[in-house]
């Protein structure tokens, strides 16, 4: 059965902007990124709103649904009462653009500064080989989408646009846990962890695990895992002893970049 | 000064958080739960009386390291003398307490609900300035993996506390009462927080690069991963049934009730 959804969407740019009001009419089954392209085709042609696979895999239509970040293709009308105004925002981490779409590029920004995958040299034969429980330890990081969600609930930029600089988030934290847990990579990341990522900044709140889209448990596998090996080599005297003396000449070493 | 979500350039909304959810019942009940515990704990531990009840020794006091520990509370010998003139709890319950004060669940759980940074997802918090855990004294909570040394040893004596609570009120063996089910109870909470600790499972595996070259570490990485999952409720469950398991001491010694026995 349709019914008559009320809803307000923040329209405007970086110089200012406000709530708008609409009634739209939805159907049973629709999900918020349904009512906002009725929205658009109907009432309001202008309304800019980036999407692109409405299946919760691109990343591409992150939002405020009722202040709490979301994928609006995944945040279905059903989760709300039918009489309830649903208020749809931009991202509000990151400068806005127009109306719902917000300029991402402090993310890809922090990307670049992730030296990438270095792996020992090849097999004999020509091949690198991973055991199977080492393949798996990695996959759920590489669930991750890209939509910035983590990005845009961490209070460690959100509440402080000023950590910016020294801040890359979570996003780029599981990055970073994803390569040092990698057994055939050649990098030891733990410093740019702690010195250019600024992973000393969080204090595992846990948003960004809340909010993932993909039920990556970003805090207790990638943030904490991580926070702890920036332990091993900064904080800890006895590994740092045990390296030492049990490390030297080990071929398996990495190199600190 | 930062200013956060009202910072030029960002979508400006005039309310403090659209959020229609009610996202301060966590940090109240937090803070309610915390608030009861420190107040609770802080008594008991100071008064330095009603902690041993034949054959129950509260896990406030345990082990009772000091002279002035009362008779038969002291089943680890009593190194630290007469010189301590303060109550014996305070002797050892700095390393739980910083086993739990650095425990990562806690310090989400503190950060929100006493520093509300933030207070909830999405939710501004009111802090102007913001360093993280980079500066003292919040740099040191990277010291948790010492506590949890630590923890297991006071863990190690509860347990034999646990074991001592199957003797009756003269000593003899093979005997129950309430106060050995609470001990129980009590014990195994303990253990599944202790070892579900974040840094345990760092340090059983979780370090490793390879877990294919470790498999019996990397079982253990497995077990340990299995309690991390849970690892805040059994922090509320440990924090409960520790309470609780000193209030049962408290009630008997100071013969406010009889231990049920059983046999």
């Amino acid at each position: 059965m349709g019914y008559d959804l009320k809803m307000r969407i923040w329209r405007g740019d970086a110089d200012g902007g406000d709530l708008g009001d609409f009634t739209v009419a939805v159907e049973e089954g629709e999900v918020v990124l349904d009512a906002i392209h009725r929205i658009q085709a109907t009432q309001a042609g202008d309304l800019a709103v980036r999407w692109n696979c409405k299946a919760g895999k691109c990343g591409s239509c992150s939002a405020e649904v009722n202040g709490r970040p979301r994928l609006m293709c995944m945040t279905r009308l059903s989760d709300f009462e039918e009489s309830e105004t649903i208020t749809v925002t931009p991202v509000r981490t990151f400068p806005v653009i127009r109306d719902l779409v917000t300029d991402v590029s402090y993310n890809y920004e922090k990307a670049k500064q992730v030296p990438a995958f270095a792996p020992t040299p090849r097999d004999p034969d020509g091949k690198r080989r991973m055991m199977q429980e080492d393949v798996e330890r990695g996959q759920e990081f590489r669930k991750c989408i890209e939509c910035f969600l983590c990005q845009d609930v961490c209070h460690v930029i959100r509440d402080h646009e000023d950590n910016k600089p020294a801040f890359a988030g979570p996003r780029f934290f599981l990055r970073y846990a994803e390569l040092d847990m990698h057994p055939l990579d050649t990098n030891d990341r733990r410093k740019l962890a702690q010195e250019a990522a600024g992973i000393g900044m969080c204090n595992i709140t846990k948003c960004c695990t809340e909010v993932c889209p993909e039920n990556i448990h970003i805090t207790d596998n990638a943030i904490i895992p991580m926070k702890e090996r920036v332990a091993d080599r900064k904080y800890d005297p006895v590994v740092w002893l045990g390296s030492k003396i049990f490390r030297r000449g080990d071929p398996a070493a990495r190199t600190e970049v | 000064m930062s200013t956060g979500v009202s910072s030029p350039g960002r979508a400006q909304v005039r309310e403090k958080t659209l959020r229609q959810d009610n996202w301060w019942v966590y940090p109240l009940l937090t803070f309610l739960g915390f608030t009861a515990f420190v107040v609770y704990s802080t008594w008991r531990a100071f008064s330095g009386d009603n902690y041993y009840s034949t054959p129950y020794l509260s896990p406030f006091y345990s082990p009772c390291l000091a002279t002035a520990c009362v008779d038969g509370s002291s089943d680890l010998g009593q190194p630290v003398g007469d010189w301590w003139r303060l109550s014996p709890a305070l002797i050892i319950l700095v390393f739980p307490l910083g086993f739990r004060l650095t425990c990562y669940y806690y310090r989400k759980a503190y950060y929100r609900s006493f520093w509300l940074s933030p207070p909830a997802c999405a939710v501004a918090e009111p802090h102007g300035k913001y360093t993280g855990e980079t500066r003292l004294p919040l740099i040191l909570q990277n010291i948790h993996r010492y506590f949890w040394v630590a923890a297991v040893l006071v863990g190690a004596v509860l347990t034999f506390d646990t074991i001592l609570a199957f003797r009756n009120e003269d000593g003899e063996w093979g005997h129950m009462g309430l106060g050995t089910l609470i001990f129980l109870a009590n014990i195994i909470f303990i253990w599944l927080y202790t070892l579900g600790c974040h840094s345990c499972r760092h340090i059983v595996g979780g370090r490793l690069r390879h877990f294919s070259k470790h498999p019996v570490r990397y079982k253990m990485w497995g077990f340990v991963s299995k309690l991390n999952a849970k690892h805040g409720t059994y922090a509320w469950l440990s924090l409960f049934s520790v309470a609780i398991a000193d209030l049962y001491v408290y009630l008997l010694a100071t013969d406010t009730i009889n231990d049920l026995r059983f046999f």
